[in-house]
């Protein structure tokens, strides 16, 4: 019986949501008092992992796992639970974590809950709370199975720092052939995806048209931001589908959410509540987004964003 | 080609979300259902297929009577046969297990469902499905192109897409990008009336896998008062940003 924390990596260099992947299962493994192991594929370097406190590190190197292959991943990420004997996966909420945890799910007879926000409340019986209605709820969730899958809601736990020292473990595996062959893989024009970036910067029909979006993109860029959009800009293909944010886009759960032009539709609200501080700037003082932020300016984006941008890049200049 | 659409029954995008008993059952009063976002853009897609090569498309739903009319709507939109497994969807395994179930016994060579429910947000129910089965899959897929057995697909990845091929059957999980908003159908009269003749199957179940169970609900907590800034003042809004939320 032990945790398995299984973290991605980015040209062979842990991602970031990898550390507080590691501090959950650090949480969870001290609650149930058992062992934590990290499980990773062609790191370089294993050494920060040990910050956040694993007992082992199982850090498989395969030129076959050096592309993300949902069959591949899923079959040897379950080889590695069943010979340590794994009770209880922990996975992240990226993309390519979500695509394959059901599966891994059904190979290793665990019973997989998403989008959990907290350590367990409860050992007996095994509670997780999660977030639910598109974030407008969180549930409490009990889980019957003895073996569990539990997927983490990105930035929701936040980090822990533990120093370990960690034992660097191996074992043998079997790559299985793939029935998906992967074409190509296209990356857009932005520099930071919105689910790694720690500040976004969201613009909606308020711009009134995409030759106005380089404010915004100014504004993103001095703030090491993301660009993210509402869905009728995107609808109405002022900015690409991967910007649209909300209950029928994506989530955006980042540190600093940054709405310029955007009036806070139920919808639009619904997939960027996670984030932890949001600001709005807006014409009109009774936008309803100015009830779900935490600050507000009353101003035209067309005068706020640029002097702001100028602020920005002063204050950054004089902190670095 | 024989194509099966998951739907599942959502509270409509703008519902107030609230709960009853003690915070343990969703609040259906005043709550109007419709098909779930992700799951229409599928169904949308499906018609595209079904117009070019004559295919069918059975839709399925997990659930109780009262889902009957979104499958009535699927049938206007242009579904052929409506499939109800009876019972009450509380746990992504129990509804993937009984589709699949399903499926085993009637062969489709195309499973579309939604790459999530807007109401449970599992992101489950087709990985568990096409697991079970043994089929191909992809899901955030932005993009389906089908020549005979093979399929060329784009799913969304973290800062781009990834273009994929695979043979069918296979499992995709639906979003926007599969079809644009602009592409949805409204049921015209005709399919309204063509619908009521269709086949809606209701199908019992003597077993349902239920290992998780959900025991509460929760709404989140109010968000303190708004700090308003004023425009002129920007300073200000950097002083708190770092000082203050210490997020820049
Ligand atoms: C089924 C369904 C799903 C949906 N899902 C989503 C979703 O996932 N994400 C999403 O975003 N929406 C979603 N919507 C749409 C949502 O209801 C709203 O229509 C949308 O969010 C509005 O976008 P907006 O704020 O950019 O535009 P508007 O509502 O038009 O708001 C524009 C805002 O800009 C302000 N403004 C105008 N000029 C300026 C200026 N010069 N400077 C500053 N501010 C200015 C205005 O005061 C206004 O508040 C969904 C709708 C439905 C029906």
């Amino acid at each position: 019986m032990a945790v398995l924390a299984y973290i991605e990596s980015n040209k062979s260099k842990p991602k970031k949501n990898s550390y507080e992947i590691i501090s959950y299962g650090r949480g969870l493994a001290d609650k149930l008092s058992t062992e934590l192991i990290v499980l990773s594929f062609n790191i370089d370097s294993v050494e920060d992992l040990s910050n956040y406190g694993p007992d082992k590190i199982l850090n498989i190197k395969n030129n076959d796992l050096s592309n993300f292959n949902i069959q591949k991943y899923a079959d040897v990420i379950a080889q590695a639970c069943n010979s340590l004997s794994i009770d209880i996966i922990i996975i992240g909420g990226s993309a390519d974590s979500k695509y394959l945890a059901p599966s891994l799910s059904v190979k290793t007879n665990s019973s997989y809950v998403s989008n959990v926000v907290e350590l367990p409340s409860s050992l007996e019986p095994f509670t997780l709370k999660r977030s639910t209605y598109s974030n407008k709820a969180f549930s409490d969730i009990t889980i019957k199975n003895e073996k569990k899958l539990i997927g983490i809601y990105n930035n929701s736990f936040g980090i822990v720092e533990k120093k370990s020292n960690p034992e660097l473990i191996s074992i043998d595996i079997i790559i299985p052939d793939s029935t998906l062959t992967t074409d190509s893989v296209e990356h857009g024009s932005g520099d930071i995806s919105i689910a790694d970036a720690d500040i976004v910067v969201s613009a909606g029909r308020g711009l009134k048209g995409p030759e106005n979006w380089n404010i915004i993109e100014d504004l993103a860029k001095t703030l090491g931001a993301a660009t993210a959009c509402s869905k009728p800009v995107s609808d109405m293909g002022w900015r690409p589908h991967s910007e649209h944010v909300g209950q029928t886009g994506k989530p955006v759960a980042t540190n600093l959410y940054i709405a310029i032009g955007i009036s806070g539709a139920i919808q639009h609200l619904a997939g960027v509540s996670s984030s932890k501080v949001k600001v709005v700037i807006n014409t009109d003082p009774e936008a309803p987004f100015f009830k779900a932020a935490d600050y507000g300016i009353i101003g035209d984006a067309f005068d706020v964003v640029p002097k702001l941008n100028e602020k920005l890049k002063v204050f950054k200049a004089g902190n670095n | 080609m024989k194509i099966l659409v998951c739907i599942s029954c959502v509270p409509d995008t703008t519902s107030k979300i609230s709960f009853i008993e003690n915070d343990t059952i969703f609040d259906k009063n005043g709550v109007q259902f419709v098909i779930n976002p992700n799951d229409e853009f599928g169904l949308t897609r499906a018609m595209w297929i079904k117009e070019k090569d004559n295919s069918s498309i059975d839709v399925i739903n997990v659930g109780l009577q009262d889902t009957e009319p979104i499958l009535r709507k699927t049938l206007a939109i242009g579904a052929d046969k409506a499939i109800r497994i009876n019972s009450d969807p509380k746990d992504s395994f129990q509804v993937a297990k009984l589709i699949s179930d399903y499926v085993s016994k009637n062969n489709y060579d195309l499973i579309i469902a939604g790459r999530e429910s807007i109401d449970f947000n599992g992101n489950m129910v087709p990985g568990i499905i096409s697991e079970l089965l043994g089929m191909n899959f992809i899901t955030n897929c932005v993009g389906l192109d089908i020549i005979g057995n093979k399929i060329t697909a784009k799913r969304e990845i973290e800062g781009g897409t990834e273009t994929l091929s695979f043979d069918l059957p296979a499992v995709i999980g639906g979003q926007k990008g599969l079809v644009e908003e602009s592409d949805l159908k409204i049921p015209n009269m005709r399919g309204i009336m063509q619908a009521r003749q269709k086949p809606l199957d209701v199908i019992e179940v003597n077993k349902n896998n239920l290992f998780t169970e959900t025991i509460k609900f929760y709404k989140p907590e109010e968000k303190g008062e708004i700090k308003m800034i004023d425009s002129d003042n920007l300073d200000e809004l950097i002083n708190l940003l770092h000082n203050e939320a210490k997020v820049i």
